[in-house]
This record gives C-alpha cells, structure tokens and sequence, in this order.
C-alpha cells in the first residue's frame, strides 16, 4: 500500500491514470472533464474515459456521445465509453488470437452469462482495458469518470478479489500487472469530488478510509465543488445590515425605482447558503490527513454546461493547483 | 393492469393515504433518504398508523435523530418522545430499518435451502460470500426482496422505501426479473451439465474453451459447485423474485422520484419517470428538493438589479456611515442576485419540463440549514404533504 505524502497535487497531472469519483450529483464528470481539458492543455495527450456510460463526457466538450473507440473531442483529448463486452472481445483479439469476427451472439451470451456468474469480471474488464491504455502509452494521460463512491471501492478492489477467486487461468495471469499499475502511486491516483454539503463530506470521508484500507490505490486529491463565493467581509455585512434596516431599504427603493427588498433577500440566503456550506467544508478539512490536498472549484453561474464551462472548470484547476 | 392509471391524489399528503408502498427513486444526492424519513415521520403524525421507513444507509445524523443508532436489519420503533421532544403529536408508530444486504442475503438462504447441509455449503461458498458482501449490484435485489417480505408480514399500514443508490436508477426495478432470467437460463445448465455427467456436448465444447481458457478450470468448478447448490433452490426463488415484480407494478404501489433542478439529476429523474411510465408503473409524485425561490425569476426585479450594479455609487450615498463599503456592498448585493437569477431561470426551465408527468408535482425550497432532526424532518414533510 502505498505510502501517504508522496504525491503532492501539482503532480496529479504527471499521473498516468486518474480515477474520479464522487457521490451522484456532486460534479464528477465535470471535473473529470475540466482535469483532461487542463491537461491537454499542458500538452499532454488525454483519453477521458467515461465507464457509466450517459453520453455526458462528450457533451461537455460539444461533441455527440462516444463509444468504445475514443474519438478526439477537443484538441488533444480524445473521449471514449467503457463498454465491457467490447473490452472482453478486444482482449480476446489481442491476447488470445480468438477469432470473434461475425460470431458475435454466442460470444455475447457466453460474456453476459460469465459476467453475471462471477462476480468481479466486469469490473476488471473496466480496469484492465484501462491499465492497458497505460501500458501501451498511446496517451500521457487518462482520467476516468469513475462509478459513484459507493461503487468505486468495488471496481479498484477488483483485480485483488480475482487474485483471490482465480488461482489459474488467463485472468489471473492479467491480474498481477494490473495491480502492479494500479498501486504505484507515481502512475495511477484517486480523486474523491464533493460538495461543501452534509452526506457528500461524510461519504468522502468514509471513502477515505475505504480505499486506503480496501485498496492498493493511493488518494491524490479531494475537489471540493460548487463553493459559493464569500459575499461579505465582516465590515461589509454590517453595512449589509444597515442597508437592511426598513427606513434604509425604503430610501434605497425610491432611489432604484423599485422593491429591492428580493434583492437583498437573496443576498441574504446566499450568506446564509455559504454559511451553512463552510460548516461541511470545515468538517471536511479536519477529517482528512492534513497533507492531502483539497481543490476548491467555485460555484458556476451558468445557463448550461458545456465546452465553456469545462474550460472554466480546468483554469479553476489549474489556479488550484498553482499552475 | 390498473397501475398506469393517473391517481386522483392531488397531494402528497393524498397520495400517500391511498398507498401502501410508497417507493422513493431517483438519482443520488438529492435527499432522497431524508424526503423518505420525512414523509414517513409526517405521514405518522398527519394519518396515524404504522408506518415504516426501510432505508439504505442513512446519514449519521438522520439515523440519530430517528433514534437509529446500532439497528441492523430488523425494524426498530422509533420513539414517540423524538415526535414529542419536536413539538409533535404522533397518532400512529414510526418505525424504521436499515438494509443490512449480507444479512438479507444469508436470511434468504436459510428461508430457501432445503436443508442444513446445503445451506451451511452455500453460507461458506467464497463466491457467495462475494456476491453477498461484496458486490453492490445484489443490493438491488435485496432491497426489493425486503420490502416484498415486509409486505407479506402485514404488520404496517404504509411503506415507505428509500432505494439504494444504483448505478442506473432502474437496475432496483430490474433485479427480480434478473434474478429469475438468471436461475432460468440456458447458460446456467450449460455450464452445470458438464460438471455433472462430465459428457460434453459439441455444441457447447468451444464455449468451455473459451471459458476455460479465461477463467482457469478451478474457478470454472468453483462457479458451478455454487450454482450446482443454487439451484436446490431455483423454484423458490424464482417463484419469489416474480412476486416481487408483481407487488412493484400493484395498484397499492407508488413510485415517487425525488431530484434536484440541477442539469444531471434532472435529466435522469426525467428519464426515470419516463420509463416507470412506460412500465406501467405508478408514478405519484416528483418531489424537488433545494429550489431556488421564485423572486430570483422575476423579470421586474432583474431590472432594479441591473440598474443597482450600474449605479452603486450614487445609490448607496449617504445610507449608511461608510459610503466606500455601501457602495461595494450594493454591487454586489447586485451582482449576487444576477448569478443566482442565472441558475434559478435555467432551473425554473427544466421544471417547467418535467410538468405533467406526475400525479403530483412539488417543490421543497432551500432552507438554511441542515435536516438532522425530527423537528427538521416534519418541517420539510409539511412542505411536501400539502
């Protein structure tokens, strides 16, 4: 297991293979697709892998959804979609010479049925086809939009729990480089991304421990997203108030020509938003070790997301990770 | 089938006094186990009755302040001095419990084993205990094969299921046709015959040597020693996984999708609905959680805000006893409005969107503070009900 402190964030780009994970609807294709376009950026080669495959990745860079074979989608980083039983048939063509031209429908029955039967076998076609990546080097860099937290433990942990259920066989002979990859902490990292919010820091932490105790992968980074922005310095909320008081707020209406009272109320529940935010936030901080680093992205006010949107997502990254 | 059928409820509150499985979906991180816990909490001090909330894996604090502390799979009552010490006046039983899917699954087999030489073989089996520990696609079936035992048990009046996060919001809804598909298939017997009567027919030899050749002879045996002991068991479970399916498409069985307006969610509790729909499920209500408030649309007030960030300067003067900071803090007061304005129209948009699906359609607004209370779970159960 790998050994905490040796990778500091600026390094995350020198990584080979980056897993980001995160509980649902906390941002974590967005920032996958941010860390690859930061990447290209810095002239590297980047295949953004996306294994539940929804067709967001893509849409991120503009482009319609990718499949198995990836397809540059910007410049310098191409796109693709896990889809295990077209990883199963491409292993069988590179490592087995099994011909699987035209006789596709007994292949896929066969594959359905062993992946449901045992347990793992999905997960590793996952991982391997992404190890394998690595070890080929046709990219600098891959970064993979991992499962869910609650299912990444599953995925990372799957090379080890094969070791353990296959004592021969082919798989089994594939398993030792792949963990050999996946535990060197100069090659692949995790990335855990969160919320300022209640149930996404506690699962972070949770995952923490989890991939440290169940996994040979190392923990690079927290990315803490969609931190609303400090509205008011203290000297400024007093003034806030004063702005707030009823004989004040009317002046200030009759000088707009207008209620402002929504204005201002809404300035309010933004305060009162980060407040409760930076509770989660601080929670989070004490809970991690003190030298893994924590991201901050801020919030985006924008009518939609799209190759913008991860452009800005990678130049937060970039500042974050003082580049 | 009456399932499809649009309900008449025209509140939650309604629906929830028509039905006796209330099953709530929808993507993760959304609050989906706290909107369950709260309806379940309101529906106890609204309707009375016993009333359980089955969940997954419930926040610390949530699990505290329902009293959940150290309960596994069996239910726990809650309280009613948790209903009391919050101001309120329980006329029926809360009770709550946590989905514990290793014990669902040893459960299972001890119900279904036809005999103790077999299930003790099966509980030591590693790749049971794999599928059982492990893996969290077998949450899926789990999840809904509780709920049908519950059911059958009869002892409450309203059920309400907080599903386990998936990695596709409808793999919960296809686990019990899996489960049977997979004890029926065809491969299944393929792959036991051999280990069987060790004659291998022609037709299925390649499939051995592909096998074989990826997965080692030993596991290969491995494999069919436990499904060769799974299948003592083949008609019970399929006879049991197709009574779960019945009971989700029942006419007392509803579907509620809980979401956020955010882009991702959205499109998947857009999804979600649509394909209980065409399921003939019964879908009774989408529950938005965190909406922004409606003034933040408001066109009129956009306008005072626009003009508010052009002229800070002469707006703010002589207001307060620093003219420098007010006229800062009008900017942005301004421009803080024009962000959030931003989102709550691209918001207000997808909500539009998803109008008229439901029976029911409601929005929870934010609240400034965490739920992690009972008092917390009602006040957003009275949002919801009405």
């Amino acid at each position: 297991m790998a050994a905490p402190g040796v990778t500091a964030a600026p390094e995350l780009l020198d990584l080979r293979l980056v897993f980001v994970t995160g509980k649902g609807g906390v941002g974590k294709t967005t920032i996958a697709a941010g860390l690859a376009q930061l990447a290209a950026e810095q002239g590297k080669r980047v295949l953004v892998c996306e294994v539940d495959a929804k067709g967001d990745v893509a849409s991120l860079f503009e482009s319609p959804p990718t499949g198995f074979t990836p397809r540059e989608v910007a410049p310098g980083v191409w796109s693709m979609s896990m889809d295990t039983e077209a990883s199963l048939r491409e292993y069988l063509k590179l490592h087995l010479r099994i011909p699987v031209v035209g006789r596709i429908g007994p292949l896929a029955r066969a594959f359905d049925f062993v992946a449901t039967a045992a347990p793992g076998v999905r997960e590793i076609l996952t991982v391997g086809k992404l190890c394998w990546e690595v070890r080929e080097s046709h990219y600098d860099l891959v970064v993979v939009d991992a499962p869910a937290s609650g299912h990444i433990i599953g995925q990372l942990a799957a090379p080890q729990a094969i070791n353990d259920l296959v004592k021969v066989g082919l798989i089994r002979s594939q398993t030792d480089w792949m963990l050999d990859i996946l535990s060197d902490p100069r090659q692949t990292g995790l990335v855990a991304v969160c919320t300022p919010e209640e149930m996404p820091v506690s699962e972070t932490l949770e995952l923490c421990t989890r991939v440290r105790e169940e996994t040979t992968v190392r923990m690079s980074a927290v990315v803490v997203n969609r931190v609303l922005p400090e509205l008011f310095s203290q000297r400024e909320e007093e003034i806030f108030e004063q702005l707030r008081a009823p004989e004040t707020e009317h002046v200030l209406s009759e000088r707009v020509g207008g209620p402002v009272a929504p204005v201002l109320e809404a300035a309010r529940l933004a305060v009162t938003m980060r407040r409760t935010r930076s509770v989660h936030l601080q929670r989070l901080q004490a809970g991690l070790f003190p030298d893994m680093p924590v991201l901050l992205m801020p919030y985006l006010f924008a009518r939609g997301f799209g190759a913008r949107t991860t452009r800005q997502v990678a130049r937060s990254l970039g500042e974050e990770l003082g580049l | 089938m009456t399932a499809a059928r649009p309900g008449t409820a025209k509140t939650v509150g309604q629906l929830l006094a028509a039905k006796d499985i209330v099953i709530a979906c929808g993507p993760g991180g959304v609050g989906k186990t706290t909107t369950a816990a709260s309806l379940a909490a309101t529906a106890v001090v609204e309707e009375g009755g016993r009333v359980l909330v089955l969940t997954v894996d419930p926040a610390r604090r949530l699990a505290d302040a329902l009293g959940l502390k150290g309960i596994g799979n069996d239910e726990v009552r809650i309280p009613d001095e948790v209903f009391t010490d919050a101001a309120a006046r329980p006329r029926g039983q809360l009770w709550a419990a946590m989905l514990d899917t290793k014990q669902s699954w040893d459960d299972l087999i001890r119900a279904h084993a036809p005999d103790e030489a077999t299930r003790e073989q099966i509980l030591a089996n590693p790749l049971y205990q794999n599928i059982s520990g492990r893996f969290v696609q077998s949450h899926d079936y789990i999840a809904m094969e509780r709920l049908y035992e519950i059911h059958c048990e009869g002892k409450y009046d309203l059920i309400v299921v907080d599903t386990p996060p998936t990695r596709n919001a409808l793999d919960f809804l296809d686990a019990p046709q899996r489960m049977a598909d997979f004890f029926s298939s065809r491969l299944l017997r393929w792959l036991i015959v051999p280990y069987r009567s060790r004659v291998v027919n022609m037709a299925s030899r390649p499939f051995y040597q592909v096998a074989d050749r990826i997965l080692g002879t030993q596991f290969l045996a491995d494999i069919s020693e436990f499904f060769i002991l799974f299948q003592s068991m083949y008609k019970g479970f399929v006879e049991r996984a197709e009574a779960v399916t019945r009971l989700l498409s029942d006419r007392r069985t509803t579907f509620m999708v809980v979401s956020t307006l955010e882009a991702t969610p959205v499109r998947e509790a857009e999804f979600f609905s649509a394909e209980l729909t065409a399921r003939k499920l019964h879908l009774g209500a989408i529950v938005l959680n965190k909406v922004l408030p409606e003034y933040l649309c408001d066109p009129r007030t956009d306008k005072l805000a626009q003009s508010m960030k052009a002229r800070a300067e002469e707006l703010a003067e002589g207001l307060t006893d620093d003219p420098v900071v007010a006229r800062r803090v009008v900017g942005e007061v301004a421009e803080s409005f024009l962000n959030f304005g931003v989102v709550a129209r691209r918001e207000a948009e997808q909500q539009a969107e998803l109008k008229g699906a439901p029976d029911v359609l409601v929005t929870v607004p934010f609240f400034d503070a965490d739920i992690y209370d009972m008092a917390g779970l009602l006040q957003l159960g009275a949002q919801v009900w009405e």
